[in-house]
């Protein structure tokens, strides 16, 4: 999981970019708080060929990036 | 990295343009429709924090953006007041951002406008900014990060919009307080409503799009993401047209454009240091107004922060003087000084040393 919350952006989108690229996983949660970085991951995501879930708690968002 | 194109981000890109050729038509200085830096300049040049007496107005443009930015953010449910994340680094991000602006003469958005007015300066100047751009993405990549910030009480976010429009009053209703040129660029300006309308629009469009200068070059870079991409190149196409359409474009050319200067390793160099700094910042100029108006105070210090360097460039005399041509019909290709060059210098030391502080060990990343 990667805790991105209270991070903006590029900066989350680089977690994600490091992450994808050292482990290539199938399946990554990320949690943010903020809409820009819920689309900037989303872009970035797609790229990747990944799927990508996004679900709104209280205000935060946990973007579920699976292959 | 997406082929999908983001027709909101073109859109706003094309609207900048077009109400930078608009306000500069009805009154603002050439090739300055739009300018962050050289807006917040005049502001401080109005408060008498510098004494530059052809650089003071109170721009409305600049409280239009910050409050068309707040009142998207607010019906869209995305005004969040947030705040925590390394304010004083911001602050002084912000100063050397503005001073290697006012060196070359413009923010990133003015370097597209006089792009698209066939100042060949500017594309210097891009070469800077590029070069700053690619700087900034090394260090973030080695973990850069200002850290998190946090939730705030609502009123943190609304300080600098509330700054700004008790400004506009008061500039307004008791204008004796402010100091306003007489001539030179501070003299030049659209009519206040208009100014304030446009940039009501601008400033929502812009919050709604994500528009960023550094953003585009940035993220396709890092990425291969050309969504804001797009918007700076949109700028940039309707700011040439509208030259064209008006009759005001006369070809590319380095020699004296408006309120430019041909003095090129500096107009390179004080680029590089807005490329540079607007990347750890996380955005241009004109983002962090943005941003400012989301509720967020970490880039309202960053404006503050703009406003005390820009105060600064005036007092030390750090910006650029532009090309003229004397009245003995003498070129004088224009430049900075012995201070400003210093104070450039310096701003990459200070640059450098943020950039490695902030490092994140990998624990902490997580």
């Amino acid at each position: 999981m990667i805790d991105a919350r209270g991070l903006s952006c590029p900066v989350p989108v680089v977690m994600v970019q490091q992450e994808v690229k050292k482990n290539a996983p199938a399946e990554l949660v990320v949690m943010v708080d903020n809409r820009v970085a819920v689309e900037n991951i989303t872009r970035f995501a797609r790229s990747q060929s990944y799927e990508v879930a996004v679900k709104d708690v209280d205000g935060e968002f946990e973007l579920t990036l699976k292959k | 990295m997406t082929k999908k194109i983001n027709w909101l981000v073109i859109v706003t890109g094309l609207v900048v343009g077009a109400a930078a050729i608009l306000l500069t038509a009805f009154g603002n200085p050439a090739n300055m429709g739009f300018c962050i830096a050289c807006f917040l300049r005049d502001i401080a040049g109005a408060t008498h924090l510098h004494g530059a007496e052809i650089v003071q107005y109170v721009r409305p443009e600049i409280v239009g953006l910050v409050l068309g930015a707040t009142i998207m953010a607010l019906a869209t449910g995305e005004f969040k007041a947030r705040a925590g994340s390394s304010p004083a680094t911001r602050f002084v991000l912000g100063m050397f951002v503005m001073i290697g602006a006012l060196v070359f003469l413009g923010c990133p958005l003015r370097m597209v406008i006089r792009m698209g007015g066939g100042d060949l300066n500017a594309f210097v100047g891009l070469a800077g900014f590029f070069i700053g751009i690619l700087i900034g993405i090394f260090f973030l990549k080695k973990g850069f990060t200002l850290k998190r910030s946090y939730a705030v009480a609502k009123s943190e976010g609304a300080v600098l919009p509330a700054v700004l429009v008790v400004l506009l009053v008061l500039a307004i209703a008791v204008p004796t307080l402010f100091a306003f040129s007489e001539s030179g660029p501070g003299s030049k300006h659209a009519p206040v409503i208009l100014s304030l309308v446009v940039a009501l629009v601008v400033g929502a469009l812009a919050q709604k799009s994500r528009l960023c200068m550094v953003g585009g070059m940035r993220d396709a870079v890092m990425f291969r993401d050309f969504n804001l991409l797009s918007g700076f190149v949109a700028v940039f196409v309707a700011v040439l047209l509208g030259n064209v359409i008006l009759g005001n474009f006369h070809g590319f050319s380095a020699y004296l454009q408006p309120i430019a200067h041909a003095s090129q390793l500096w107009n390179l160099l004080g680029m590089v240091l807005v490329g540079w700094g607007s990347v750890l910042l996380g955005g241009c100029p004109l983002r962090q107004l943005i941003l400012a108006g989301e509720g967020n105070g970490d880039s309202a210090v960053t404006v503050f922060g703009m406003i005390v360097g820009a105060a600064f460039a005036h007092n030390f005399k750090l910006a650029g003087a532009a090309a003229k041509l004397g009245e003995d019909g003498v070129y004088s290709a224009g430049g900075i000084s012995v201070n400003g060059k210093v104070a450039v210098a310096i701003g990459a030391v200070v640059l450098l040393v943020i950039s490695i502080w902030n490092i994140a060990k990998k624990k902490e990343a997580k």
